[in-house]
């Protein structure tokens, strides 16, 4: 008797058989990552170092900067001048920024030290840079908000990189209402996205194994055998 | 048994790196990880807040700058006038300065976004907010019936007296022929000093308004703005770009963006954003493209911190 798994009827393969757009789209994210593989209790018995601690900082880090910005994006920008409590939350937002980038670079480094990109991890890896860098533009346009000395100076100053490469026009830092729009809108959504993306993929590539792992290695022999052969690209 | 070299290629291939790992597990629970994370951080966060606080500068605006420094004031109104201040000759996107932009070889990015945002000094900074008073002056008249020529003139010699004047002092300037310069930016200092040129420069006479690009271009354009700047450690020769007001960590993160700044040959250039905005593209883009790219992706075998970050699994093999 062939025993069906899952709530949609199988081929003789065994494959889940769809007939629809919305069950392909179903079917083809539940092999690429399964429930077991998105919500895992489980890790390999390698992921066992401080350094794996500092992602998930950066996703903690990083609620509390989105948590703490909307509270300052819904008083306005000039409130925490005036307000006990907004100077309060503002110093919430700059602090978890603080950590945030001090988290993600500490696990952006970790990651190229285990050389993560490994086994077909390189999107991984990417969405991981992409999301440092947007947030870099998402910390400056913050700091172009603060309306006081500090971002009428980094407005003076960094007009001139913008514009030397032909964008100050359009991304015009003396403009308020402008980067406003850009930091509480554009570029968190656009955060939130590329570290959502990064996390699924983790999910579903997994951790990468260490660097020197090989098949006669105890925690390998100490399971099913291990058929896996190291051909090596050495480059 | 040979042993080969570890591999750090980014392909998908028929290795342990590649494969679902069969090997020895250990229990994992992802939302207790989430929560500990939250309460740790929230923990940090309010920690850090409540003991230090965060940074509030107050402004500076024209009404303190030409109270603080009314010669100051006075001379960057003068060049405002005559064209020679450091806004009139930047270049697009305000205004068309001959060969005033930043090229990297033969590219000129800056040239091709064209003056999208138009600034004349002389009538946007001066001339236009002097005729918003109840009362304009009637140098205003004056300056406006003259030629070009006669304006350079004008600002010249007055601009050359100022920086001859002891305290470069308006009220000590000998007399000379300086048309109506003297007079309109007198009435410009007066102006600022009341508090009325903040709202004018930026709104243009409207009662909203958003871009503050107009006052922030006058600030800079005068040494007083730059100055206070200085005194914070916030200039470019000061590692500025990440530093922040008081004592307190700013964009650290824009460490090597910053750092470029101090080394030649970014330093003395006169192109020396659009070249340290290409390397920082160039540098991040290699970081980024590090998988595809062979010697640099092998870095991490040839120094084995790795050897650290899994030292248990080594330890245990």
């Amino acid at each position: 008797m062939t025993v069906h798994r899952g709530p949609v009827p199988t081929a003789d393969d065994g494959e889940p058989r769809f007939s629809t757009w919305t069950g392909k789209a179903r079917g083809w994210a539940l092999r690429r990552l399964p429930p077991d593989k998105l919500l895992p209790e489980d890790q390999p018995s390698y992921v066992s170092s401080w350094i794996y601690v500092f992602g998930m900082g950066a996703v903690a880090a990083f609620a509390y900067i989105l948590g703490s910005g909307a509270v300052l994006a819904l008083n306005g920008p000039t409130w925490f001048h005036a307000s006990a409590f907004g100077r309060f939350i503002n110093s919430t937002h700059l602090w978890s920024v603080e950590l945030f980038f001090m988290f993600m670079v500490i696990h952006l480094w970790g990651k190229f030290w285990m050389a993560a990109w490994r086994g077909g991890r390189v999107l991984t890896w990417i969405t991981g840079m992409l999301a440092f860098v947007v947030s870099i533009v998402t910390a400056f346009t913050g700091y172009l908000l603060q309306t006081n000395f500090d971002s009428q100076w980094i407005a003076f100053q960094a007009k001139d990189a913008l514009n030397a490469v032909g964008v100050g026009a359009w991304f015009n830092v003396a403009d308020l209402g402008q980067i406003l729009m850009w930091h509480i809108t554009l570029l968190p959504l656009a955060v939130a996205a590329i570290v959502a993306l990064h996390v699924v993929l983790v999910r579903m590539h997994g951790v990468v194994p260490p660097l020197e792992a090989a098949a006669s290695d105890a925690q390998l022999r100490s399971t099913a055998p291990n058929p896996a052969t190291e051909s090596e690209d050495t480059k | 048994m040979s042993k080969s070299l570890a591999s750090t290629s980014w392909r998908a291939r028929n290795d342990i790196a590649s494969r679902p790992w069969p090997g020895t597990t250990r229990e994992y629970d992802l939302f207790k990880e989430l929560v500990v994370g939250l309460v740790v951080v929230g923990l940090l966060v309010l920690g850090l807040s409540a003991v230090f606080s965060s940074p509030d500068e107050p402004t500076v605006t024209l009404k303190s700058w030409a109270v603080a420094d009314p010669a100051d004031f006075v001379a960057t109104a003068t060049t405002e006038l005559g064209g020679t201040s450091g806004t009139a000759g930047y270049g697009p996107p305000y205004n068309s300065t001959p060969d005033a932009t930043q090229k990297f070889g033969p590219i000129d990015l800056q040239s091709l976004s064209g003056v999208r945002l138009p600034i004349d000094t002389a009538n946007d900074f001066v001339i236009g907010p002097l005729q918003t008073l109840p009362t304009p002056p009637a140098a205003i008249d004056e300056w406006t019936k003259a030629s070009d020529a006669q304006h350079t003139a004008w600002t010249t010699a007055y601009g050359d007296a100022l920086s001859k004047a002891p305290d470069n002092d308006p009220a000590k300037v000998p007399s000379g022929d300086y048309g109506p310069v003297p007079a309109l930016t007198g009435a410009l200092l007066a102006m600022a000093q009341q508090g009325t040129l903040d709202p004018v420069l930026s709104a243009k006479g409207s009662f909203y308004n958003a871009d503050y690009k107009a006052s922030i271009l006058f600030l800079g354009d005068g040494s007083y703005f730059p100055g206070l700047a200085d005194a914070q450690h916030l200039t470019g020769d000061q590692w500025g770009m990440m530093n922040e007001t008081g004592n307190y960590p700013g964009q650290s993160w824009l460490w090597l963006f910053s750092a470029l700044y101090q080394l030649e040959p970014f330093k003395s250039s006169p192109s020396a954003d659009v070249l340290v905005v290409f390397s920082m593209v160039i540098l991040t883009l290699l970081l980024t493209l590090v998988p595809f790219i062979p010697g640099l992706r092998s870095l991490p075998r040839r120094i084995p911190l790795h050897r650290l970050i899994w030292r248990d699994y080594y330890k245990h093999r």
